[in-house]
């Protein structure tokens, strides 16, 4: 791949965060090209969320140092709701239950609120419903899950498609979507990847944070990461997710180990 | 403090009209009353000031009534709806709906003395000032198998003590959606009482919106008493109001009944707002479903106290009452204490409350949706509140309460 003709979308650059003074990030390096998806992988606890959230902006995290470029700015200086106007969008691993608060209330103030940084025309209610009801097709989802709360009462895969749903209106440059298919019987599964099939453009990327080869079956990564004690240990093509799932995490974590003795 | 009172007992027009022999009554209890004490444990955390700011205030006068009230924000009566506004007339003349009917004075007489067992009225010092000064009663009997509808408004002259009281029965099997607007002028105080008698199968839906401004203060008191097999419920909502205590008293009379309350208060500045309520259970298998909300902003403060009476007579009995709290402010505070007195052995009682700030998670959730940080905690704010709101007799739409409320705590 030609990597000087396309565009970065983001680099992330000896990244280090703490929560609450323990150190959860200790310096991670990515770099993310328009029309590219990344996949990354690794054990539970490995801080695959903790840097999705980080490169959204939740406020918990503290940032010991470096840096994350988003096209040409400086995500750290940004409020999460000033990046996800810039087309930041995270797709999470427990999506939020926001009782009271109209499902489809939320999804069309959010969705006013990234046009109008794209100097797209606001959409009042009525054209909403429309907008709406075209990305509802993408995700098959039922209409009646507008009516509810943000997510109160949804199942596991019902949520994971709201989250979908909510890509799919936002129109994001970089989607990072946290474990969307854990929880996903085979089917839904599908129907969640071809949404990201969908939405993916050469002028947009994609991260996929997952455990599974499965979801790899359906879309396929440029590149495949693996992240141990948050770090990025070892890049490669889409085989090493089949090698991952052959083989464990542990003899990456030998590898590695025995380069930092060596060192 | 009780030269306070009797000052303000000496000045009241001499007793008169339906209501002559209540008024020596509450002249009675509150010559042995006084005004309320700190020490006493249902006033502990009152602010007693702002409670002797109201006997100094004169009584409401009919001919000042049309130029000291403020018509425009009262949003247009529905179609085939009916509104009773309760000015200073003794009588209160209304086109009524089929089905609804004023009771006639005697069957005021027999009805308003049956005296309601779950109020000590000599030790009440809400209903004692209300009985003692207030000559105006809208008494209503609700008949038949339709289900009607009523909205009575309550409004408030400015700087002056604006009393009224509504006696309420509702016949077998009976059904209205009430919706009760009171509304606080400058410096005025509201005191209503509302006495409701539900029959046996009856069902009541009781919207109570409170709204005060400019240094206004309420109190009001809404004592109802259920029959059998009918269900009774009250979504009340108290805001703006400097000083404000709204006490809902139930008594399930046989038990067997339904009873689902929820209130909502929101505080801002330096108010404050109480709720105290007490539910008595006077028989077996009586069923009660209990939220009660807060959200505190500035330096206000919010009380809740909820009491739960269940004798041994009362078995079977099945009663939630759960206490849900927002701290919005690090000045502001919130008291909220269940009382629960469960004799009967045989019941399902549950409690809680929880006081918390508005959640990280669920901001951040919605910034990253774009949405900045204010009109993320506004649309949490709304959230809050709707889930009381929402239950309103729909009639209570027009008064736009949720946008008025959410103007003033982003003040
Ligand atoms: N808000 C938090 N408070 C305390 N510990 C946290 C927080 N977020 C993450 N951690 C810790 O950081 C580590 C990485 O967590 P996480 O990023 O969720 O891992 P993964 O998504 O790879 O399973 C874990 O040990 C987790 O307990
Ligand atoms: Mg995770």
């Amino acid at each position: 791949m030609l990597k000087s003709e396309t565009k970065l979308i983001l680099e992330v650059c000896d990244l280090h965060a703490n929560v609450e003074d323990q150190p959860i990030l200790n310096g991670v390096n990515l770099q993310v090209y328009a029309g590219e998806i990344h996949a990354i992988m690794g054990r539970n606890g490995s801080g695959k969320s903790t840097l999705s959230k980080v490169i959204a902006g939740h406020p918990a995290y503290k940032i010991t140092g470096g840096t994350i470029k988003f096209e040409d700015n400086n995500l750290l200086d940004l409020d999460p709701e000033e990046r996800a106007r810039l087309g930041v969008f995270l797709g999470f691993q427990y999506p939020i239950e926001i009782p009271g608060v109209s499902n489809l209330e939320f999804l069309r103030v959010s969705t006013n609120a990234r046009r109008e940084y794209e100097k797209k025309e606001e959409l009042d209610t009525f054209e909403f419903e429309d907008f709406v009801q075209e990305k509802l097709k993408i995700v098959k989802m039922d209409p009646a899950f507008l009516n509810r709360s943000v997510n109160e009462g949804f199942s596991g895969g019902e949520k994971k498609r709201n989250e979908i749903l909510q890509m799919a209106l936002l129109e994001p440059k970089l989607a990072i979507l946290d474990e969307t298919d854990s929880g996903l019987d085979i089917d839904a599964l599908r129907v969640v990847a071809a949404g990201v099939n969908k939405l993916a453009t050469p002028n947009t990327a994609t991260i996929l944070i997952t455990h599974y080869q499965r979801l790899l079956n359906e879309i396929t990564p440029n590149y495949v990461h693996v992240m141990a004690n948050g770090k990025i240990l070892k890049t490669a093509g889409k085989e090493l997710a089949l090698q991952l799932e052959k083989s464990g995490y542990d003899w990456i974590e030998q590898i590695s180990s025995n380069k930092e003795e060596n060192q | 403090m009780k030269t306070e009172c009797l000052e303000w007992l000496e000045q009241l027009p001499s007793p008169d009209g339906v209501l002559a022999s209540e008024q020596l009554i509450g002249r009675e209890s509150l010559r042995n009353l006084g005004l309320p004490k700190k020490y006493s444990e249902a006033w502990r955390l009152t602010n007693l000031k702002r409670i002797e700011k109201i006997l100094k205030l004169p009584l409401a006068q009919s001919n000042q009534y049309e130029n000291s009230i403020d018509k425009n924000q009262w949003p247009e009566i529905p179609k085939d709806g009916v509104r009773i506004i309760l000015n200073n007339e003794t009588n209160y003349k209304t086109n009524l709906p089929n089905g609804i009917r004023f009771l006639s004075n005697d069957d005021i007489k027999e009805t308003i003395n049956l005296s309601h067992q779950s109020i000590d009225e000599t030790n009440d010092w809400g209903v004692s000032v209300n009985k003692a000064c207030n000559n105006k009663l809208l008494a209503l009997k609700v008949d038949g198998l339709e289900e009607q509808s009523l909205e009575i408004l309550i409004p408030s002259q400015k700087e002056t003590l604006n009393p009224s009281r509504i006696l309420l029965v509702l016949g077998k099997k009976a059904k209205l959606k009430l919706l009760q607007v009171i509304i606080g002028e400058g410096k005025s105080s509201n005191n209503n009482l509302i006495q409701i008698h539900l029959d046996e199968g009856s069902e009541l839906n009781h919207g109570l919106i409170c709204f005060g401004k400019n240094d206004s203060s309420l109190f009001t008191q809404a004592c109802i008493k259920q029959n059998i097999d009918s269900k009774y419920e009250l979504n009340a909502i108290q805001h703006g109001w400097s000083i404000s205590r709204f006490e809902p008293r139930v008594f399930q009379q046989n038990g067997k009944a339904k009873t689902k309350l929820n209130g909502l208060q929101i505080s801002s500045e330096k108010q404050q707002l109480a709720t105290h309520s007490l539910v008595n259970f006077n028989g077996p298998e009586g069923e009660l479903e209990q939220l009660q909300k807060s959200i505190a902003a500035d330096q206000s403060h919010c009380i809740f106290n909820g009491a739960v009476k269940v004798p041994k007579e009362a078995q079977k009995t099945n009663a939630s009452q759960l206490s849900r709290n927002l701290l919005i402010s690090k000045a502001a505070r919130i008291d909220t204490k269940p009382e629960l007195e469960i004799v009967a052995d045989d019941v399902k009682c549950a409690h809680g409350a929880t006081i918390s700030q508005l959640q990280e998670e669920e901001l951040f959730y919605l910034r990253s949706r774009g949405i900045d940080s204010n009109q993320a905690a506004t649309l949490l704010l709304k959230g809050y509140c709707q889930e009381i709101i929402n239950n309103l007799p729909v009639a209570a739409e027009r008064w736009q309460i949720l946008n008025q409320i959410i103007e003033n705590l982003n003040k």
